[in-house]
């Protein structure tokens, strides 16, 4: 498989590097702090169009390929893993199953409210019984007349308090289990619908988690997405893209840790001499380093696959699997490195860790990866 | 109504300079960057864009590779670029590129609506003698140091930043404005910009499509004709990191004296 970047995927790595040095890593620390929705940032986002750039031309957006989607949330990541958090939600979760599912339409309507109208979108599936299992939610929907009606709540939505259009998975026939699964495009102006808790969270403080509630929701019959039933199917099918984003955003925070370490361990001096002069340093930027070339190699096979239509719900999967554990593993690492200021907030370090945590949990936990992988072999 | 912004790709002076054995640049071996004020020139030209619908071209003189700068000036609002690029013109200086990059803009064309626009100055050669070089070469009205540009009808209404204060000018087009970093921030290429680039008209002017325009004299450009020549080059010495001291009281002004003293400075 040929990995040498195109012209326009340089630029995208390129811009974006630019943007992300100027623009997100000078306020990454204080977005941790106040725990505030990076929104100035957000807002410049849509502007250069890297919200939904997938999305087609003809529906607002750039339309481009999942490598380049991928390149953008991996050099966010670098600086702040919550604002590549927030990009890879929109894009994947919630423009992801519009271009893939909806009418002509929903995606003139929404794909537009998504790029051009500068609306924030998320994805609801988890619910406080349905994680992993996503098969027992408990949402239902009712059509009565020309709508209809949606009540339960969903849990953990990334972008929650800030995103306006959702994608909902409901039960339309709970005797059909996951058949009977219906996926939803969902205003928040529409009546019934409500922000829950936000959740307080060991990292992606700048990402906007909350619980969603859905109390007797009108939602326009025309705002099915897919047909009925077919909801199950949407969401896994989106989940195998998201994770692309999230093995990008991964692999973001590590090589940013990583950065982050190198240069630290070049000045730190030790027994005489920068600690990046001893083996054991050495040995484990080298290892980092491997897994980190190794984690894209994975990530951007996973992205051409899903381009050239190719399947890639193993090649997802494994990346996601991957990326996530070694970020996990850099950024604990790196804080081993930084010594006792790692454990400070005088440096970027230890809030790369805790963000790293949740990679290895949401769109489907390590665990979860294994299943889909070996699903895919046996 | 057009736009043409001349723009110079030079050495990314974060990184190491190298010098060639004949005292000029050694660009190949150095990471390049576009000239920061440039960047200004081409953000200027790019809101007059956005008011107007105008056309923005950019032309740059330099070796193939600064196609790829081009490139991204497209990716972030350009509409045509043009290369000027031939090895008659390597090794010139400001006399003989301003010679060259005016009968370029000739070529191109500048109408009675037309502007064209240059950064302040290169942070290569820091001469600032490009922009107004073409200007004389091409008759065309000046104004330097541009901090504000305002357009109404075929008016020009420039906001001019000197060492002790602000200059205001009227010019009328075609003018030719050169521009500093406090007349905007640039943007940033975006993601449709980056899909389009490559799509967009992108020219190469070389020896011999320009030798014959009458700015043109074979003799004074390039290296040999170039009339600066260079003694020699080098990187300087690295300065030691200077010392901040915070406080206008007079412990701060007792403690700044001691130093001074002790250095033998006072």
């Amino acid at each position: 498989m040929d990995f040498e970047l195109t012209q326009e995927q340089e630029l995208i790595r390129k811009t974006m590097s630019e943007f992300t040095e100027h623009e997100i890593k000078p306020i990454a620390a204080e977005t941790d702090r106040t725990c505030a929705y990076p929104k100035g940032t957000i807002d410049q986002l849509f502007r250069y169009g890297i919200m939904g750039m997938s999305v087609p031309k003809e529906y607002g957006g750039s339309g481009a390929d999942d490598l380049s989607a991928a390149l953008a949330i991996e050099e966010i990541s670098k600086a702040c893993a919550s604002t590549g958090d927030i990009v890879a939600t929109h894009n994947g979760l919630c423009c992801g199953p519009i271009i893939q599912n909806g009418t002509e339409e929903q995606k003139q309507k929404y794909l537009r409210m998504l790029t051009e109208g500068g609306k924030l979108g998320a994805f609801c599936l988890t619910e406080p019984d349905a994680g992993s299992d996503a098969s027992k939610g408990t949402t239902v929907a009712k059509l009565e007349g020309d709508h209809y009606v949606l009540n339960g709540s969903k849990i953990f939505i990334t972008n929650g308090y800030a995103a306006e259009v959702f994608v909902v998975f409901a039960m339309t026939d709970p005797s059909k289990g996951t058949k009977g699964i219906s996926a939803f495009i969902v205003e928040n102006t529409f009546p019934g619908f409500s922000v829950g808790k936000h959740e307080e969270k060991m990292g992606l403080h700048g990402s906007p988690t909350a619980e969603i509630v859905f109390t007797d929701c009108i939602v326009p019959k025309e705002n099915l997405l897919g047909k009925e039933g077919k909801g199950f199917k949407i969401a896994m099918q989106t989940l195998d893209g998201g994770r692309i984003g999230i093995a990008a955003q991964s692999l973001g925070l590590a090589e940013g840790a990583m950065e982050e370490a190198v240069n630290y361990t070049k000045s730190r001096v030790q027994f005489g001499r920068p600690i990046s002069k001893f083996q054991n340093t050495q040995f484990l930027f080298a290892d980092m380093a491997v897994s980190i070339e190794a984690g894209k190699l994975l990530t951007y096979q996973a992205a051409m696959r899903k381009t050239k239509g190719q399947s890639f719900t193993k090649e997802a999967a494994m990346a996601k699997l991957f990326c996530s554990e070694a970020a996990m593993h850099i950024t604990t690492k790196s804080v081993q490195m930084f010594g006792g200021y790692g454990y400070t907030k005088d440096f970027p370090i230890e809030r790369m860790m805790r963000d790293a945590k949740i990679t290895e949990i949401y769109e489907g936990t390590s665990e979860i990866q294994r299943v889909v992988i070996s699903n895919q072999i046996l | 109504m057009k736009i043409i912004v001349s723009v110079k790709q030079v050495p990314d002076t974060s990184g190491k300079v190298a010098v060639n054995p004949d005292g000029t640049l050694d660009r190949a071996s150095m990471q390049t960057i576009t000239n920061p004020d440039d960047l200004n020139a081409v953000e200027a030209a790019l809101k007059l864009k956005d008011e107007t619908g105008c056309k923005v071209v950019v032309v740059t003189m330099g070796p193939p590779p600064a196609a790829g700068m081009l490139r991204e000036i497209m990716a972030r609002g350009a509409d045509e670029g043009v290369l000027v690029s031939a090895r008659e013109f390597g090794g010139s200086d400001t006399y003989a590129t301003s010679q060259i990059l005016a009968a370029a803009i000739s070529r191109i064309g500048v109408e009675k609506d037309d502007i064209v626009m240059c950064g302040r100055q290169a942070i290569d050669g820091d001469t600032a003698q490009v922009g107004p070089q073409i200007a004389e070469k091409l008759h065309l009205p000046q104004v330097t140091y541009a901090a504000d540009i305002q357009k109404t009808g075929d008016t020009i209404t420039v906001k001019r930043m000197l060492e002790d204060g602000y200059m205001t000018i009227k010019v009328k087009t075609p003018c030719l404005l050169t521009c500093i970093k406090e007349l905007n921030t640039p943007r940033y290429m975006s993601v449709g910009g980056i899909f389009e680039a490559y799509g967009k008209p992108l020219a190469t002017f070389d020896y011999e499509t320009l030798k014959n325009d009458p700015l043109i004299d074979p003799t004074t450009i390039g290296l040999k004709g170039s009339p600066t020549n260079i003694l020699t080059s080098f990187t300087p010495p690295q300065k030691g990191a200077g010392m901040m001291l915070e406080g206008a009281d007079k412990a701060s002004c007792e403690k700044l004296a001691g130093i001074l003293t002790a250095k033998h400075i006072i």
